[in-house]
Order: structure tokens, then C-alpha cells, then sequence
């Protein structure tokens, strides 16, 4: 068999040149019927929560809260947000004691060290913009919605963990009862009809904001302009949405 | 230039990457959920689908509504800006239905969580030593937990 040259780059062209649209209408073919349309616009969002650590009074309301309002198992080893006490010794900042008992579930009692600093600091999904939970996925089950919120679709969940292992901030656990990862939603069921997340909803001294960073007239712009925030494990590169005004050093 | 005659083996090596192709379409059509990729690398409708949860703490919307009395009394006290289910818990089934009956809250442990002391507390915060400022009684025989008075 032979083929000249002429002919070759010719039928080779033609190929190339019609692989691009049949490609961009696979697009489309994929997509399927649009489905209906719900009154709420992700695209219109851009949700974030602030945490203002030096209200924080450690009374452990944003945690019951959020296991009654999303069916959190109330074992002690599942929280999608839970509370810390940290208490640093001044002579060794390096090696703060945290602790945590039941989540802050209960409160915290029992005294702290005399001489130590010690302070309560609220953890959650930090709901990151570029998050390594949703890069590990393999099966696109986590992923971050429109809003900025990082979701799991539970029914495509293979409950494999990689998720788990690559939260820096260990927001994840295994479901017991359905074998697949959950997560703190930031009440998606809640703020997509215009209310506040339980756990904000409930915190007595509003040491909690739920803000949306796409609407210029939220305080929220206010807050991150006038006060000195950060967010956790910066140096991860995760683009946090949660920040932390008041926060120590101490605190990873 | 000879002429090519055999054209036989290329038009089954056609129909082989034909059916390969077929296989793949077929595949991932069976496969691949149809609202998969409308707006990233996800089911489009996992969206929706953890927007269907219930409501379990009705908002502070919802309570003054109807308990206006309550809410002219919280307008401007320590406790103003504290959120009713805060204290009383998810409410969400009693502002659909009004007849679901309410427990109250406990008046002395539900104080404490906020209110007993801990060096971990913002020093503005006020906190009481509950045993040594009261005998072992509800909160509310001195203190209004709507309108408290320090």
C-alpha cells in the first residue's frame, strides 16, 4: 500500500478539522435536558463565614445545633463543627494543649491551667475556594457549588476516605449509617432559602457571620476592611472562606 | 505507482474502530449521569438534592412573628440580640404548626451553659459561681430570662 504525501496531509486535515465541532456538540449532547430551574441562583453567591474568636464563649450551642439541624450521629467522633480550647502555656507557646470533649458539645467544664492563656476557638469547614478535598475525589462526588459551598453528592460517594486523609483541617468523617463522607454543607438546605446556618442562627454572643461576599451591601465587607483577619493554614493555599478575626498564632 | 487494490482489511480495520467507538458512546451514555458536567466535574443535581434537608430551626424570623410580646420585651437588654432558639431549641415543626407543643427550657441549666465561669471566657462576658451564688434553684425565681437584670 502507498499513499502520497498530497493525499495523506489532506485527509489528515480534514480529520483534524472536524474533531473540534464534533467535540464542542459532545458538550451539549452530555448535558442532557436542562432541569428546572429553583428560585435560588448559586451563580448569584459567593457565601463565607467570619469568626470572631474573642466572643467565642465556648458554650457549645453551635454544635448541638448543627448535629440536630443536619442529623450529625451524635458520637463523639462525628462534627461537621465543634469547638477547641486551647490553653498555652507562656513558657512553651510552640506545644499549646487543646482539647476538645465531646466536640464542646457539652460546654467545656473543668478549670484550665492557672497561669496558662487560654481561649475558645470554633472550627468548621472552611468551605475553600481551591480545596483539596475536592481535587482528590476520583469520582467527582465533592465538589464546590457555584456559591462557594463544598458539598457531597452522597449518592455518587464511594465512601473511599481520600477526602478524609486531605482536609488540612480534618472537617471530614465517614457517614456510620451511609459509609460515605459528610461534611459541614454551611446549611446548603438553609442559606439557599434565605436563612441563617444553624450554628449562627444560635450562637448567643454572635461570634459567628454568615456573610455573602457577592453582595456589596453585606457587612461582611465591612468586617474583612476594619478588622485583622487570617485564616487557617494559610500556607496550604486552600483560598479559606472562613476567617478567623482575634486568632492566635497558637491556633492550626 | 502501483494501484491500490486492497481495500478489504481497511474497511475492516474501519468497522473495528467503528464498533470501539460504538462501545465508548454506549458506555458512557449508560453510565455517565445525564446532568454530569453541566456545571463542573460533578451530578449538577446534587445541588438540589442537598437543598431537600429539612428545617429544623426555624429562624428568628419566623418566632417573632407571633411572639411580638416577647420581642418587645427582649428589644434592648443584655439578651437582645440572642437568638430564641438559642435557648427553647429547633422550633422549626412548632412555626408550621403552632399546636406543637413547646418544652421549656430547663431555668437553671440551660443559664449555665453560657453563664458559669471559665478562664477561656472573653473577660467581658458576665459569669457567676452557680454555687455560691444561689442555693440550688431555678435562675428565673430572681432573674428574667428575657429581660435579665444583673
Amino acid at each position: 500500500m502507498s499513499i502520497d504525501r498530497r493525499s495523506f496531509l489532506l485527509e489528515a486535515s480534514k480529520l483534524i478539522v472536524l474533531t473540534a465541532p464534533a467535540a464542542a456538540a459532545w458538550d451539549y449532547v452530555i448535558a442532557g435536558a436542562a432541569e428546572q430551574a429553583p428560585d435560588y441562583d448559586a451563580s448569584a453567591h459567593w457565601w463565607a463565614m467570619i469568626i470572631d474568636v474573642e466572643k467565642c464563649i465556648g458554650c457549645g450551642r453551635c454544635v448541638q445545633a448543627c448535629k440536630a439541624e443536619n442529623g450529625v450521629p451524635l458520637e463523639p467522633q462525628y462534627f461537621r463543627t465543634w469547638v477547641e480550647r486551647y490553653e498555652i502555656d507562656p513558657d512553651d507557646p510552640e506545644h499549646p494543649h487543646v482539647e476538645s470533649p465531646n466536640g464542646g458539645y457539652d460546654g467545656f467544664p473543668g478549670p484550665t491551667k492557672p497561669g496558662t492563656k487560654t481561649f475558645f476557638v470554633p472550627k468548621l469547614c472552611n468551605q475553600c475556594a481551591d480545596s483539596p478535598c475536592v481535587q482528590v475525589c476520583p469520582v467527582g462526588a465533592t465538589f464546590r457549588t457555584p456559591d462557594g459551598v463544598v458539598l457531597v453528592d452522597k449518592e455518587y460517594c464511594l465512601g473511599c476516605r481520600y477526602c478524609v486523609q486531605a482536609c488540612p483541617y480534618g472537617c471530614r468523617y465517614i457517614d456510620p449509617r451511609t459509609h460515605t463522607a459528610d461534611k459541614c454543607t454551611l446549611c446548603y438546605h438553609r442559606i439557599t432559602k434565605g436563612l441563617q446556618t444553624a450554628c449562627v442562627e444560635v450562637c448567643p454572643t454572635g461570634a459567628r457571620y454568615l456573610g455573602d461576599l457577592k453582595d456589596p451591601r453585606d457587612p461582611i465587607h465591612e468586617f474583612l476592611r476594619t478588622h485583622k483577619v487570617q485564616v487557617l493554614k494559610p500556607q496550604m493555599a486552600t483560598h479559606s472562606k472562613t476567617f478567623y478575626n482575634g486568632l492566635d498564632g497558637a491556633v492550626r | 505507482m502501483a494501484r491500490f487494490r486492497s481495500y478489504e482489511h481497511l474497511l475492516r480495520l474501519a468497522a473495528v474502530f467503528a464498533a470501539g467507538v460504538a462501545l465508548f458512546l454506549g458506555a458512557r451514555w449508560l453510565l455517565v449521569p445525564s446532568d454530569y458536567g453541566r456545571l463542573g466535574a460533578y451530578r449538577a443535581s446534587a445541588l438540589a438534592q442537598n437543598q431537600l434537608r429539612p428545617i429544623a430551626y426555624a429562624g428568628q424570623v419566623a418566632c417573632v412573628e407571633c411572639h411580638t410580646d416577647v420581642a418587645d420585651l427582649r428589644r434592648s437588654n443584655a439578651h437582645a440580640r440572642i437568638s430564641c432558639e438559642s435557648c427553647h431549641g429547633p422550633l422549626a415543626r412548632h412555626a408550621a404548626d403552632p399546636a406543637e407543643a413547646v418544652e421549656r427550657p430547663d431555668p437553671r441549666a440551660t443559664c449555665a451553659v453560657c453563664h458559669l465561669p471559665s478562664p477561656a471566657k472573653p473577660p467581658w462576658f458576665k459569669t457567676v459561681a452557680f454555687t455560691e451564688h444561689a442555693d440550688p434553684g431555678p435562675c428565673t425565681t430572681c432573674h428574667q430570662a428575657h429581660a435579665p437584670k444583673l
